[in-house]
Order: structure tokens, then C-alpha cells, then sequence
């Protein structure tokens, strides 16, 4: 075309990104790649594999195959390295990680052209977006390393970290992993995707250059058997995994019972809510960066509109406006928006659910576009007038698809987004700041976006609630993932409390819904010559229920109104047991410092490069199961019941066996405390009989097992299915004399970040 | 709210009467205004040939404009000589574009009779700045007079200041009321109406003063005098852009849009460029729809020119001033 034609038609041009010195690279190593262990390159034991370019559909490297054999290779190199990189100074940890920050910008466009030729990304994402937050990722957390000490006194790392990476951020995802492992002196073994380890290559390099103790980081490339071997190694500590909600469970069954550490972000579906006063074009766009960023192969892709039904129409009408002028195409074109879909069965996939879509009654609209590179491309498409009922508002498409559907008030538009299995994140808008803040502090989600959307920064905590996943990478909530508490010893041996014989005879039910009722079953136990009821699993269904209905009431009461309710049960406790025994002393002590924790374990305001306010709450899970150990019968049922009701969880809790009188006991003391119906329910019985159904219950939140390394491992093992948080000491003894207080709250909470941009 | 796009209506923007529940609905987010701007430039971009014809029309939209208080007629003169010949012959023959001319000429009242003279059959229209330019603060009747008088001496384009004050305190219908009746004295002249955004405290206030310039009848929407502390900004301009998309959906008309104030360099006017084309569409290229006010820009971007025929990085001094 001619200058004078351009200046008539007024059309964009090609704007090529070069890839000469990615090329150059991939030429330097004869497009091969061996594994990345104890320092050192070595050929795959499994040989090797293509990977391919999804802008054009060519190979463009072949990368090493790694089997159990080399599996065991890195865990050992890792293993090795472990005490060495332990014993460097948070000073001298600190400044590798800044060495490594400073090589990523150093190399900055190196990696971004690699990563948007590996992924198909548009090359703008891998150089505005992903790199660089990268870079900050490793600085923020150089500045962790040397803090460590200071702030994180009762814990110490973890240990060896096995981390598995999905395809859609390679290389963020390779910084949210080892960053924060590395600054908490753990070593780790990371298997990037499959499809996509090249940058995860080139990162090692960057490893070999900056003298990193060899050993401390490990890259071992292959498929779903490297990671298998590596879920399924004995010598591996932690498991850290992003992907699919359906790996996340096998990751889940597998680590059941082994101690191993596991965090899991998983999938979503999140919803977008648009009320009527938003700025409606700033909200499009805001959808342009929710579904259509990395071609909606997001976890967090905001893939679910609802937009409040008097602006509907004319929200849908801009949209689609907006639609037209989205670019798809080359992935190293400066100019394109939407790059190309990973490999052909994700294209393929995506592709029928919107035919599922349509046919389920979806109005489809997508854009024409015409890309003939040879790679795989999708249009952005919508698919307006979905019901919740439909397949595509249900399950997550992971590509470029936005299903809308409308809602008519905020608390509808709140039972929409939360009618979903997962809760990763949620954007809201609205002008309206104090509706944004109540709806935000309704959604079921770790990350709530208030008119901003998919954004992500070192100092903030990611992750899910439900079954997008538990843990969280970011920020100081993340650090837990890769420190462990340092364990105290349990103390001396705690005076129990003994029930008083009485001349009656004593019934004791079950306690649900605030009300003593007869076991389902009809049948006791007998326990030191008296009885509590045995209950089953119906018991535990109606236990569930009564807490579900309570618990949304009891989140939402005060930290203050909480806590006078703790001090009143450990009023009442004193003088209904009388404080003779040890056990009951200390528990109303527990009493005490739970009510005064209720209204003190408060959430943060992160410090981020972001001019507006991130704060964290630190939310109630839900429903939480509850099985106590043998012994202190009553301290420990406390021990367990307190820390979760004190943050606003409703709890199911199964007390000891062999010393249940204490638990029963407290039914009519937490009658007497003003404890609302439901926030407590007590089932006694046999453990073996009720803890199978409370860890598969669906409507159960998270669960906590102490007791026997068998019945925590089967808990684990069941709790797949809505992937429930778990706790579980596995035999492990536990100091109920002076419990590590903020450990047991982290468990009974989950931290939501809340983003929200200042100006007008 | 309508849900349909008109059908567009090519005329002359009549107006339409206030309507308060409209500018009572505007909402703008600034952060979401920022991250749009901010990213627009990492969206899109355009490279050698077409970036070479995109400065070619970009000069062909241009307001060439002087608004000094030591201007004479002789420098308006020059500047005109400028607009007829804005880049040396020999480019514009290479470049293929042998009859280019910038889109209007922009001076004060004082000098529109020289400039008419100067430009007479180039088909350059002259602007005049108007109404009290820059502050807008004079008696109405002194205001409607300079139109009057700009008109007459042969201006086609009167470049009109708001009342910064009805905008500050709400006052849409003392607004719609003063750009109704600039509207009335311009007869023929086009009305652009300069919002001096960087003095209307909230993007939403200049979303609203947006949308009530044009009820009330303006050709173009105009960021600044280029006498504010801030001047044309991406994000000001966002949300005009907003506001003539808003309006044209609503009312047919087409609305044209001018950034002005602070646009020196090449790889601004691509900018505006770029968003225009995005929000607007083509048709907002147009000198019809799209005029960039500048006085210096002109030379960055005949050096700009001069390389891509060259390879070679230019100067300033190899290309005649205005």
C-alpha cells in the first residue's frame, strides 16, 4: 500500500515485535533442552518432547521428558542444598533475589518475546503485563528474605518445595512459586507446563548467572507423569499447584495423609457485576481486561456478567460495539489485543461449550476475524441471556467467552455471584462506594476488584475460597504457604475435669440448631459407666443444616459482640464446672483469650503501586467440622470450637470418645451465653461413623481432625469432593495449655484482598 | 435510554433541548479513565508507511495556531504562508501527497482579516478564539459582539470559551443557555466550544459540560485554551470522546472533537490519533470531525516526515518555520 492509499483508508498496519534474539537463544541450544538439577544441565531420562508456537502452529524447541528417575535427582539436589541455603543470613538470601529481579529486567524483553511465542500471548501482556510483574515479584520478596526473622518469629520454612505451574502465566507463575519459597529458605523442584517451559529455561540460566547455591531452585520440564512422581515423592515437603480444579483434587486425594503441605489455585468463574450507576464505559473496558485478557484463559477472567436488568440492553449494545474493534491476531504484533488459544484441544474445547452454549438458548455474538498465520485463534465471543442453569454459566471455558445474564437488586446480583462452586475473584462497579464495599464484603472470593479488574501485585494475597482453592501467594498472607510453626512442646500433663456422679439418671443429646435433640439412630454409648448418644449420619446432616442457616448471620455480627459472647461462656463455664480442675480453669482461661482475639485478628491495608486502598479481610470460612482429639476432653473441644466461632464460622464439632462429658456439659452453658442457635452443634458418637460424613459433606466449609495420622489422613482423603480446607494433626501431639492462638485463627479464617481505586 | 444506533445523521449538529436527567446520569471513574488511557498506547500503534500517512493527516487536521500577546501581521502572515506549504514541496511530492494543507488557521480576533487575506482560495478556513478568549469572563453582550465581529471579518470556525463558573457550580442550564446563544451568533461559523477542562475539577464535570455544549448546539467539543495549568490530556479527551459517542446514539449528530494546549511532539498527535479511531471510529480522522490545535507540533512532525524518507534522524532547522 502506498502512503496516499494509508491516508485515505486510515487503517492500522503491521507493527511486528522482532524475535531475532529469541530466536538466537533457541538457536544457542539447537532448539533442545535438557533439565535444570543441582546447578546443572542434564539430558531428560525420558527423552524429549516438542513444544509449539501457537500464533503459527509450528515447533519451535524440543524440552526434556523428565521421569521418576529424575524426579528423585532434583529432590535430592534440593534436599542437599537445603542446610546451606538455610544457613545464609536474610541478608545474603536477599541479595540473590534481587540479583534475580534485576537479571528478569535486565533481560526483560528477551523473556517477554519468549513467553509470547511459547504461550501466544500477545506480546503487549508478556511486556506491559507479565514481566514486569515479575520483576517486582522477586524484589518484593528479596525484601521478605532478610524480614523473615524478625517477622516471623514462631515459624521456620518448610523445606523442599515441589511446585507444579500452569501454561497461561509461565513465568508469573514461576515467580509467585519461588519467590516467596526462596525468601522463606525453602529449596524447590518447579515443573513448568508442558506446553510452555521455555522462559522457565531461560530463567535457569538466569539462576546459573547470578551464582544461586546450586541446588536451591531445580527445573524439571515433562507432562502429567513428571508431576505425578513429584506429588507422589516422599522426600518432597510442599506441594504448590495452579490449575485446573480437577488436578487440584488428584493433587489433593494423593497428598492425603503425608504431611506434605499442599496449596491449590485453581479455577473460577468470576463474576463482573455492573450496577446502573457505573461509569458503563469504563466497565467495558474493564471487561476487555476481565475476559479478554490472554484470551480469557485466565483463572481469575472475570467470565460471568451480571448486569443490573434497567441498563442491560443498552450495557450489551456497547459491548458489542466495543467487541468489533478488539484485535485478534499474530501474537508478536504490537497492535493486537487477543493472541492465540494455547493448542487445538483447548480451541476445540472452547469451542463446543459455546455450541453447548447456543443451544442451551445463549444469543451468541462474535466479531469476524481472519487470522491465517496457521495458529489458534477464537473470536471474542458473548453469550447473552444465560441462565445459571446453562453449562456455559456453570463451568469454567477458559478462553475468550463472556456469558451475560442481569439481575435486578444488589442482594440478587450477590446470590448470583456466590451460585457458583468456586470463588476466586470478583469485579464490581458501581459509583456508588458504599454499595461496592457491602457487596465486596458479601462475594465469595479472595480477590474483589471494585471498578478495576484483574489486578495483581507482590503485596497482595491470591488465591480462592471453595473449590477454587485454598493458600494464598502474595503478600505477608502468602508467606505462610512456605513456613511451617516451629512445634512447642506439649507441657506437663493437664489435671482433667471429672464429671460429678449423680443420683438421677443423666441424658445427654445431641446439641443442634440451639436445641437438645434425640439422636436419629436411638442408641448410646457407654462411657465410664454413663452414656451420650451415638449419633450418625443423619445427626450430622441436621448438624450441617442448623449450622449453614446460622452461619451467615454470625460472620456478619461484630468482632465486639462476638467476644462478649466468649467472655459469657467462659463465665458461665466457671460457675457451671466450678474451676477446681486444671482442665477447667484453663479453659475458661481459652475462653478469654479467644474473646480477646475476636475482635484483634483484623485484616491489613497492603502497600502496592497502586494508587488506591488494598485491604484484607480475614473472613470466616463457613461451616467448619470439627473432630476432637481423645484427650483433654473438654479443653481441646474448646481448644478447636473457640478460635472458629470467635472469627464468625459455624461449627459441627465431634467430641472426644473417650472424654465427651465435658463437650456435652456446655450445652446448657452455651444455651446461657446468648450463643445463637446453630453457631454451635455438638455430635457425639463414634468417630469412624461420623467423620467420613462430615468430611464429604458438601455444605461443610473446612474441617479440622486431631487425633489419630489415620483418621486425619482419611479426612484428607474425602474432603475431594467440594475440596474443604483441612487441618489435620495426624497423630501429632498439640499443646492445648498455651495454643499458638494466631495459628489456630489463620486456620479458622480466609483472607480476602479487596482493591479499590482512588481519584475522581 | 435508547438501545438502537440511530441512524446518523450527517448534518449540522441543531442541538437538542437541555435535558438534565441525561447530565444527571453521567458517571465517570478517573482510575478507570487512567488504566484506558495509560494502556491505550501499548494497544495500538502504527509503524513506517502508515505511520508516515497517519502524520500526514494529522497535519491535515491541525488548527495552526498562534495566541501570543505580541503576535502581529506579520507573524500571522508567516504562519499562514505555513498552512499553505506545511512541509517542504519536495517531501510532500515524495510522499505523495503534493496538495496537503493543514485544517485550519487559528489566531485572534485582531488578526482574522490578515489571515482571511493570506488564505484566500487555499480553502483553509481561519478560527477565531472568542468570547473573552482565554478566561471568558467579559459582559455576554461583549462576547456575542467579538462572534458577531469575528464572523464578519470572514472567520468560518469561532473557537468559543465555557463560563468555568456555571460548570463549577452546576449551573447546566446557565450553560446550555450561554453556548445557545454563541451558537445563535455564529450563524454559518462553526461553534467549538472550549471546555478549559483543566479548570473544571472532575472528569465527571467535564463529562457533563460535554454533553451540554453539545445540546446546546456546538460543531466541535474543545479541551483548552492552552492558558490552563493542564491542558489537553488523554483523559479529558477520553471523555469527551465519550460524550460525543454518548450523544451521536442518542440524537444522530455527529459531534466533532479538538484537543488543544500542550501538543508538541509526533507521537502525541498519533496518540489522539489512536483515540480517536478506537472510541470514534474513522470518521473521526477527518478534519471534518477532528482538528488538533498546535502551534509547534508541526516541525516535530516534518522532521519526523523527513526520516522516514531518509532513514536519517532530521532537524529542527532543516525545515522552513511558520
Amino acid at each position: 500500500m502506498t502512503i496516499a492509499e494509508i491516508y485515505e483508508s486510515m487503517e492500522y498496519g503491521p507493527a511486528p515485535e522482532s524475535a531475532e534474539l529469541a530466536k538466537a537463544w533457541l538457536d544457542a541450544h539447537d532448539g533442545e533442552f535438557g533439565l535444570f538439577i543441582g546447578g546443572k544441565w542434564h539430558a531428560a531420562a525420558g527423552g524429549r518432547f516438542a513444544t509449539f508456537s501457537p500464533g503459527t502452529g509450528s515447533k519451535i524447541a524440543e524440552i526434556g521428558l523428565a521421569t521418576s528417575n529424575d524426579v528423585d535427582s532434583a529432590v535430592s539436589a534440593a534436599r542437599g542444598a537445603l542446610e546451606g541455603w538455610q544457613s545464609l543470613s536474610g541478608f545474603e538470601r536477599s541479595k540473590f533475589l534481587y540479583a534475580l529481579a534485576r537479571q528478569i529486567q535486565k533481560h526483560s524483553r528477551l523473556f517477554a518475546v519468549l513467553e509470547s511465542l511459547d504461550n501466544g500471548k500477545p506480546i503487549r501482556e508478556t511486556r506491559d503485563i507479565d514481566i514486569p510483574l515479575v520483576a517486582r515479584h522477586f524484589y518484593h520478596h528479596a525484601g521478605w528474605a532478610q524480614l523473615r526473622d524478625h517477622e516471623f518469629g514462631g515459624y521456620q520454612p518448610v523445606g523442599v518445595c515441589g511446585q507444579i505451574i500452569p501454561w497461561n502465566f509461565p513465568l508469573l507463575m514461576l515467580a509467585w512459586k519461588i519467590a516467596p519459597a526462596l525468601a522463606m529458605g525453602n529449596t524447590v523442584i518447579l515443573k513448568p507446563a508442558e506446553f510452555t517451559s521455555l522462559t522457565a529455561l531461560l530463567f535457569a540460566e538466569i539462576c546459573e548467572a547470578v551464582g544461586l547455591p546450586q541446588g536451591v531452585v531445580n527445573i524439571i520440564t515433562g507432562d502429567g507423569s513428571t508431576g505425578k512422581a513429584m506429588v507422589e515423592h516422599v522426600g518432597i515437603d510442599k506441594i504448590a499447584f495452579t490449575g485446573s480444579t480437577e488436578v487440584g483434587r488428584i493433587l489433593r486425594t494423593a497428598t492425603a495423609g503425608t504431611v506434605k503441605k499442599l496449596s491449590l489455585e485453581l479455577g473460577g468463574k468470576s463474576p463482573f457485576i455492573v450496577f446502573e450507576d457505573a461509569d458503563m464505559d469504563s466497565a467495558i473496558e474493564g471487561l476487555v481486561d476481565a475476559i479478554w485478557f490472554n484470551q480469557g484463559q485466565v483463572c481469575c477472567a472475570g467470565s460471568r456478567l451480571l448486569v443490573q436488568e434497567g441498563v442491560a440492553n443498552e450495557f450489551l449494545r456497547r459491548l458489542r460495539l466495543r467487541m468489533d474493534t478488539l484485535r485478534v491476531g499474530d501474537p508478536l504484533d504490537k497492535a493486537v489485543d487477543i493472541g492465540a488459544i494455547i493448542d487445538p484441544t483447548q480451541l476445540s474445547r472452547i469451542d463446543s461449550l459455546v455450541k453447548q452454549g447456543v443451544a442451551d438458548g445463549a444469543e451468541c455474538y462474535q466479531p469476524a476475524i481472519s487470522c491465517d498465520s496457521g495458529g489458534w485463534f477464537y473470536p471474542p465471543t458473548l453469550l447473552a441471556n444465560v441462565a445459571p442453569a446453562s453449562t456455559v454459566a456453570q463451568v469454567e471455558i477458559f478462553g475468550p467467552v463472556l456469558v451475560a445474564m442481569t439481575f435486578r437488586t444488589p442482594a440478587e446480583a450477590v446470590e448470583l455471584a456466590n451460585n457458583s462452586v468456586y470463588g476466586l475473584a470478583s469485579s464490581i462497579w458501581t459509583e456508588n462506594l458504599s454499595l461496592a464495599h457491602d457487596v465486596a464484603s458479601k462475594v465469595k472470593a479472595g480477590a474483589v476488584w471494585i471498578n478495576c479488574t484483574n489486578q495483581f501485585d507482590a503485596s497482595a494475597g491470591f488465591g480462592g475460597y471453595r473449590e477454587s482453592g485454598f493458600g494464598r501467594e502474595g503478600g505477608r498472607e502468602g508467606l505462610y504457604e512456605y513456613l511451617r510453626a516451629k512445634s512447642e512442646p506439649a507441657g506437663k500433663p493437664i489435671e482433667p475435669w471429672v464429671p460429678k456422679h449423680s443420683e438421677v439418671d443423666v441424658t445427654h443429646k445431641q446439641f443442634i440448631g440451639g436445641k437438645q435433640k434425640r439422636p436419629d439412630g436411638g442408641y448410646s454409648i457407654g462411657v465410664d459407666g454413663n452414656e451420650v448418644s451415638r449419633g450418625n449420619r443423619k445427626d450430622v446432616r441436621d448438624a450441617v443444616e442448623a449450622a449453614r442457616s446460622a452461619a451467615k448471620a454470625w460472620g456478619a455480627t461484630s468482632g465486639h459482640s462476638r467476644a462478649q459472647i466468649l467472655y459469657y461462656i467462659g463465665e458461665n463455664l466457671a460457675t457451671h464446672l466450678g474451676t477446681e480442675s486444671e482442665e477447667v480453669r484453663l479453659a475458661v482461661e481459652l475462653c478469654f483469650a479467644y474473646a480477646g482475639w475476636a475482635d484483634k485478628f483484623d485484616g491489613l491495608v497492603h502497600d502496592a503501586p497502586f494508587r488506591g486502598l488494598i485491604y484484607t479481610r480475614n473472613e470466616p470460612i463457613g461451616v467448619v467440622g470439627l473432630i476432637c482429639p481423645p484427650s483433654p476432653g473438654l479443653l481441646a473441644f474448646l481448644g478447636m470450637v473457640l478460635p472458629c466461632i470467635a472469627m464468625g464460622n459455624a461449627v459441627v464439632a465431634i467430641p472426644s470418645e473417650t472424654e465427651p462429658f465435658g463437650a456435652v456439659e456446655l450445652y446448657r452453658v452455651l444455651d446461657s451465653s446468648d450463643v445463637p442457635a446453630g453457631v454451635v452443634n455438638i455430635v457425639t458418637g463414634l468417630h469412624n461413623e461420623l467423620e467420613k460424613t462430615l468430611a464429604e459433606h458438601e455444605d461443610v466449609d473446612a474441617v479440622w481432625h486431631f487425633g489419630s495420622s489415620e483418621g486425619g489422613s482419611l479426612t484428607e482423603r474425602l474432603s475431594t469432593s467440594n475440596l474443604k480446607q483441612t487441618w489435620c494433626s495426624l497423630g501429632k501431639d498439640v499443646n492445648w495449655r498455651t495454643p499458638n492462638y494466631p495459628e489456630f485463627l489463620r486456620h479458622a479464617t480466609q483472607v480476602k484482598n479487596v482493591w479499590t481505586p482512588m481519584g475522581d | 435510554m435508547s438501545t438502537e444506533l440511530r441512524t446518523p445523521n450527517l448534518g449540522r449538529n441543531t442541538g437538542v433541548p437541555l435535558d438534565l436527567d441525561w447530565v444527571e446520569s453521567i458517571r465517570v471513574n478517573r482510575s478507570a479513565v487512567e488504566r484506558r488511557t495509560a494502556t491505550l498506547g501499548g494497544r495500538r500503534t502504527v509503524k513506517k508507511e502508515w505511520q508516515a500517512a497517519w502524520l500526514l493527516k494529522a497535519v491535515a487536521c491541525m488548527d495552526l495556531t498562534t495566541l501570543s500577546g505580541d503576535d502581529t501581521a506579520g507573524t500571522v502572515r508567516r504562519l499562514c504562508a505555513k498552512a499553505r506549504q506545511p512541509a517542504r514541496r519536495e517531501l510532500l511530492d515524495e510522499l505523495g501527497v503534493p496538495d496537503l494543507k493543514v485544517g485550519a488557521v487559528c489566531v485572534y480576533h485582531e488578526f482574522v482579516e490578515t489571515a482571511v487575506n493570506c488564505l484566500a482560495e487555499t480553502g483553509i478556513p481561519v478560527a477565531a478564539v472568542s468570547t473573552g478568549f482565554p478566561h471568558g469572563l467579559s459582559p455576554l453582550a461583549t462576547k456575542i459582539a467579538e462572534i458577531e465581529s469575528s464572523v464578519r471579518a470572514g472567520a468560518k470556525e469561532i473557537d468559543i470559551v465555557i463560563s468555568r463558573h456555571l460548570v463549577l457550580n452546576g449551573d447546566w442550564r446557565g450553560l446550555y443557555d450561554e453556548v445557545r446563544a454563541y451558537r445563535e451568533a455564529c450563524g454559518d461559523a462553526h461553534l467549538k466550544t472550549i471546555l478549559a477542562t483543566g479548570e473544571l475539577g472532575t472528569l465527571r464535570n467535564v463529562g457533563k459540560a460535554s454533553a451540554v455544549c453539545m445540546m446546546a448546539g456546538a460543531d466541535f467539543i474543545k479541551t483548552s485554551t492552552g492558558k490552563e495549568s493542564v491542558n489537553a490530556t488523554l483523559e479529558f479527551g477520553l471523555v469527551m470522546v465519550r460524550a460525543i459517542r454518548d450523544y451521536q446514539n442518542r440524537t444522530g449528530f455527529q459531534v466533532g472533537f479538538k484537543p488543544a494546549g500542550g501538543i508538541r511532539q509526533a507521537k502525541q498527535a498519533l496518540a489522539w490519533q489512536i483515540l480517536m479511531k478506537e472510541e470514534l471510529g474513522a470518521a473521526w480522522l477527518e478534519p471534518a470531525l477532528f482538528r488538533l490545535g498546535a502551534s509547534t507540533l508541526l516541525g516535530d512532525i516534518e522532521r519526523q516526515l523527513e526520516h522516514h524518507l531518509t532513514g536519517r534522524y532530521s532537524a529542527l532547522n532543516r525545515h522552513p518555520m511558520g
